[in-house]
């Protein structure tokens, strides 16, 4: 089963931080379909977070299509995230190991390369709003 | 719904001072809701008149849908934990359940005696001989044993150590979780909020400087860093809440609507903290900028 946590600089507030680590979760494989999520209980006297907080997140991810809510014996993971789990994509792992070869060797240093890929991402991501 | 806590137009004067003025503020029920403030803005204030242990001056006050302890139906209806968690030193763990039941018509022994068990400790024991988070955690069981609506926490937290503040909030959550009470708790440290709280209200010199959803809070305001820049120019949809300004550099904290494309900016996401801070901070210059007090909605 997963285990919740939290981090508080963030600035990303709890309830979406718990519906990243279960997308996180899917994504890399680690929950699989008909597995359990820890009781909103479970959660909150581990955690001292708020209930709301996790109803929400529980919420949402049944909104997602990723869990489903089972009255009175909790909620389980019905869907997956993408085709394959992120181990599963060779390929574009290995595109961007070339690439980040190619960043070395230009001279960018680790703090540079991830300023420049999360700039172009956020661009990017803009631009498909726009 | 009815408001856990409705206040209007409050006040408490001590001789020549006030210690809570002019205060209107509504707090949702079915909530966990943080009253924060610097020291002397009037939270225990407030809720020593929510409880009833204090007459108001001037203004009115309703709790959970009635005046406060205006009788035993009212009384029972809501749990208070004052300040420093106090219990009676001289009496004994078994003492003050049997004080508890005997005082409260709706104790729920089962849940008294099923808490004061994890505290570890002989029952025998004096409540003096406690430590702190042991001491806490017996008033708050004093508080939910009487199975309240509403559960009104006066600085729980503050007197305690990271570890026993952290147990004592895990013990309040959970038993909210369970059992779905309305609470309202009081604090001047915002991070003892952060997590336990899905509401926030922030009283400074007895006024409500912001109150609302804490979710919303996070996702309207954002911290931009960019080349200098007057204030005044920024869209009509970014509100500014606290500004600074180097020669070449500014960094505002603002409250939007809509999301920051402008790419001049950095953007950043911010704390409960960040946003509460920048809040009580301005409260100098509110007035003379006229900027809006009360504005996140619910």
């Amino acid at each position: 089963m997963i285990e919740f946590h939290l981090d508080s600089r963030s600035g990303v507030s709890p309830y979406l931080q718990i519906v990243q680590q279960v997308r996180h979760g899917l994504r890399l494989g680690m929950l699989e379909s008909g597995e359990q999520l820890p009781t909103v209980k479970d959660v909150v006297a581990r955690l001292a977070i708020n209930p709301n907080t996790v109803l929400k997140a529980y919420r949402e991810l049944e909104h997602a299509g990723l869990v489903t809510a089972r009255q009175g014996v909790g909620t389980f993971v019905t869907g997956s995230l993408g085709p394959t789990p992120i181990g599963g994509h060779g390929p574009l792992r290995r595109d961007l190991e070339k690439w980040l070869a190619k960043a070395r060797r230009a001279g960018l240093d680790d703090e540079s390369i991830e300023a420049l890929f999360r700039d172009t991402f956020r661009f990017e991501s803009a631009q498909d709003i726009a | 719904m009815t408001a856990a806590i409705a206040a209007v137009g409050l006040g408490k004067q001590y001789g020549r001072n006030w210690a809570l003025k002019d205060c209107t503020v509504e707090i949702p029920s079915g909530r966990i809701c943080g009253l924060v403030g610097p020291n002397g803005a009037g939270k225990t204030t407030l809720l020593n008149l929510a409880v009833g242990l204090l007459a108001p001056t001037e203004g009115r006050i309703r709790v959970a849908g009635g005046a406060p302890a205006a009788g035993p139906e009212q009384l029972g209806k809501v749990g208070f934990v004052a300040q420093d968690t106090p219990t009676y030193e001289g009496l004994s763990v078994a003492d003050h359940l049997r004080l508890g039941e005997a005082m409260n018509p709706t104790w729920d022994r089962d849940l008294a005696s099923e808490r004061v068990a994890t505290l570890a400790t002989d029952l025998k024991k004096k409540a003096g001989n406690l430590s702190g988070g042991q001491r806490a955690q017996l008033a708050l069981t004093l508080a939910v044993a009487k199975r309240p609506e509403l559960l009104i926490l006066d600085e729980p937290v503050a007197s305690l150590d990271p570890l026993a503040r952290r147990d004592f909030l895990r013990s309040l959550t959970a038993y909210v979780a369970e059992v779905g009470v309305s609470v309202v708790l009081s604090s001047h440290l915002v991070a003892d909020l952060e997590r336990v709280c899905d509401y926030v209200v922030v009283l400074v010199q007895s006024r409500v400087q912001l109150a609302g959803d804490v979710d919303e809070m996070l996702a309207t305001h954002r911290r931009i860093v960019g080349p200098r820049r007057d204030p005044a120019s920024l869209p009509s949809e970014q509100t500014v809440i606290e500004a600074s300004h180097t020669d070449r550099q500014s960094t505002m904290l603002v409250r939007t609507s809509a999301p920051i494309h402008d790419p001049a900016w950095q953007v950043e996401e911010v704390s409960l903290e960040d946003v509460v801070l920048a809040y009580m901070g301005g409260t100098a210059e509110a007035s003379t900028t006229g900027r809006p007090t009360l504005e996140v909605a619910q």
